[in-house]
């Protein structure tokens, strides 16, 4: 029975999804265990996205079916889910720059593939990252952009975490639309990664995860 | 104008040369014979790279966007706001950069217009974005509910004036106040009522003094153009179009919302882009006709690489905007899509066109790649990174282009530009560009 939720979420079966959900939830069932079993079904749609079998219509349907699975799991939820993760990225799109689908699409990868995700959304200024990695103490920042302006704005972010004396304790991933390996050495990020698998791969190795 | 034969009855090929003869001579008294013989020369170049022929040397779309502001001791949001900034800005571009081509104003959006109408769509330097910052940037929502389709699929105009322009434009709130406007029967006094509304009535009058200083703005862009013919630098930017997959998701739907759609009602939204076909070749057609250049630029964004699968691109993307290219090549344009992100995973699905009908403008692209696949079928362009024109040196920028016009020029059939327009860095990025061209890019005769 577990198992079928897990694949059907995985294959985006919404009504059955939706009606399994409501089953269990009426025999009474655990609802971390079906909330633990949503995870795997998304973490199934992580790996088919990361394998090109699934793309970005996936994830967002898979996004929405997934909510509305919370919602009708949340009352009858006793305790907070408490998941261990991976570690903590701070994330968001920088200053002069309001574009967030390719921001969407690493969070949501980053997030089934079990880091615990501060999104800061979109034109953010550089202190507001400063600000949020300091708070967090995440040891992961990652910048997107979409146009030029990203540019300037990526290498002044960096500067404002050097000159917060925090730059030997965060990691620095930049990715988006017009992006390249010259703007990570341009910017002084630690890396660039060309799509949200490469974010991932990034921030494994970085924690040290597999 | 062919008039041996009425305009319906030529093949595209002959309206294409009826539409080339047009742009290679202009209605304008060129400054100078040099000036006349240089716009026949750069338009011919063009002309034969869209025709797959070897032309004297790889013409050059030089990628400046914004860059003529800030060369101009401004910024973008200086030539929104003030048009004769706006003006001396481009002609200074025009007279100090060597190029194939310029690129007018008219992208330049007036901001006092865009004020006056409280465009919802878009955000621009000092409003919604800092002041310094060199783009426009688009302003993504859900403005059209899903269950709302079918009042674009009934009725295209009506949709746009009651349902969409109350909300991607402040001023026009009141539209939805409206009635249906087509009164087939009988005399139409009675919705005149509305008309008397003082709020439609405010909505109207903001309409109209946005179109006074659309004027102001028109006539500036229209005299930096003309300028620039005068000078012997054609227009390669004739029309815009789209792909009607982004015409919903851009502006009605939203990513999210499109995305949506395509699992859960997806024969309304096939039906609302074939809606869209004649609308975006009429509004092409128009714009050619009053521009006299048969290039339609066309930006993509939705149907890029990594955001749909090859399966959900033929299925959902490619038949609808496939119908619009078509049907621009059959009045006689060219039709130019910029393939915003990788459009590598589509070139054996876009291959599938007449041959020498259209130039596929790549961002980020494999050329070789893109040489080997649609070299027979299209004129291809591209692709300095935007990256190296903004960030790097100018020899390094001349030797991209050099490797780019060794993989791409042989046999014709490519225009050197970037990945992208360069908004701003070191002008001498974009000279390296023309220097390459002019060093690399001459054929042997």
């Amino acid at each position: 029975m577990s198992g079928d939720l897990v694949n059907l979420l995985a294959d985006l079966k919404d009504k059955e999804v939706l009606e399994l959900v409501k089953q269990r939830l009426d025999a009474g069932e655990d609802p971390l265990k079906i909330l633990e079993d949503s995870r795997k079904g998304m973490e199934i749609v992580g790996k088919r996205f990361a394998d090109d079998e699934y793309f970005l219509p996936e994830l967002v349907f898979s996004g929405e079916l997934l909510k509305q699975v919370t919602e009708l799991v949340k009352p009858h939820l006793k305790q907070a889910v408490e998941t261990k993760k991976l570690g903590k990225v701070v994330i968001g799109t920088v200053a002069g720059d309001i574009h967030d689908i390719g921001l969407n699409i690493v969070i949501f990868m980053l997030d089934v593939n079990g880091f615990e995700v501060y999104n800061l959304g979109v034109d953010v200024p550089a202190e507001a990252f400063v600000n949020k990695v300091k708070e967090t103490g995440a040891p992961i920042l990652g910048l997107s952009g979409f146009l030029t302006p990203a540019f300037e704005a990526m290498k002044e972010t960096v500067e404002a975490i050097e000159a917060a004396g925090i730059r030997d304790k965060v990691k620095i991933m930049i990715g988006g639309g017009q992006l390249d390996e010259d703007i990570s050495k341009y910017a002084k990020a630690d890396a660039y990664g060309k799509n949200a698998m490469a974010a991932v791969a990034l921030a494994k190795g970085w924690v040290g995860a597999k | 104008m062919n008039m041996e034969k009425k305009w319906a009855d030529l093949s595209w090929e002959e309206k294409r040369e009826e539409r080339f003869k047009r742009w290679l001579g202009p209605d304008v008294t060129f400054s100078s014979p040099e000036a006349e013989k240089l716009y026949k020369e750069r338009v011919t170049r063009f002309i034969k790279a869209i025709k797959l022929e070897e032309p004297d040397r790889v013409p050059v779309i030089l990628p400046a966007g914004n860059i003529p502001a800030y060369l101009a001791g401004g910024n973008l949001k200086t030539v929104m706001y003030d048009y004769d900034e706006l003006r001396r800005a481009w002609l200074k571009f025009l007279h100090e950069f060597e190029m194939d081509t310029f690129i007018g104003p008219g992208l330049v959006f007036p901001g006092k217009v865009l004020e006056t109408i409280d465009f919802k769509l878009e955000k621009w330097p000092g409003h919604g974005l800092a002041d310094d910052i060199e783009s426009y940037q688009f302003v993504e929502s859900e403005y059209v509910k899903a269950e709302e389709y079918d009042k674009l699929i009934k009725d295209p105009s009506d949709f746009w004036l009651r349902t969409f322009m109350p909300r991607a434009m402040g001023a026009c709130k009141a539209f939805e106040k409206l009635p249906q406007l087509t009164a087939f029967i009988g005399i139409p006094v009675f919705y005149l009522a509305y008309f008397a509304d003082p709020e439609i009535q405010a909505a109207y009058k903001k309409l109209m003094d946005a179109g006074v200083e659309t004027m102001k703005w028109m006539e500036v862009v229209n005299d930096v153009s003309r300028q620039s013919i005068e000078a012997g630098l054609p227009s390669f930017w004739g029309g815009m179009s789209g792909a009607p997959f982004d015409m919903i998701g851009d502006m009605l739907r939203g990513t999210h919302g499109i995305m949506m759609d395509m699992f859960q009602r997806p024969d309304k939204l096939h039906e609302a882009m074939e809606r869209m076909v004649p609308i975006a070749i009429d509004e092409a057609v128009a714009g050619a006709n009053a521009s006299g250049c048969p290039i339609i630029v066309m930006p993509l964004h939705k149907g890029t690489g990594g955001f749909m699968s090859n399966k959900q691109y033929e299925t959902f993307y490619w038949p609808t905007f496939k119908k619009i290219l078509l049907g621009l090549i059959d009045e006689g344009l060219v039709p130019m899509p910029f393939a915003e992100g990788n459009y590598e995973s589509r070139l054996e699905i876009i291959k599938d066109m007449p041959r020498s009908s259209m130039i596929w403008w790549f961002e980020h692209m494999d050329m070789a790649k893109a040489k080997k696949i649609l070299g027979n079928t299209a004129c291809i362009a591209g692709n300095v990174p935007v990256t190296a024109l903004c960030t790097s040196t100018p020899q390094d920028v001349k030797e991209r282009c050099r490797k780019l016009i060794e993989v791409c020029a042989p046999g014709g059939g490519y225009i050197l530009t970037g990945g992208a327009t360069m908004d701003r860095g070191n002008p001498d990025n974009l000279r390296a560009v023309m220097e390459a061209a002019k060093e690399y890019g001459v054929y042997k005769r």
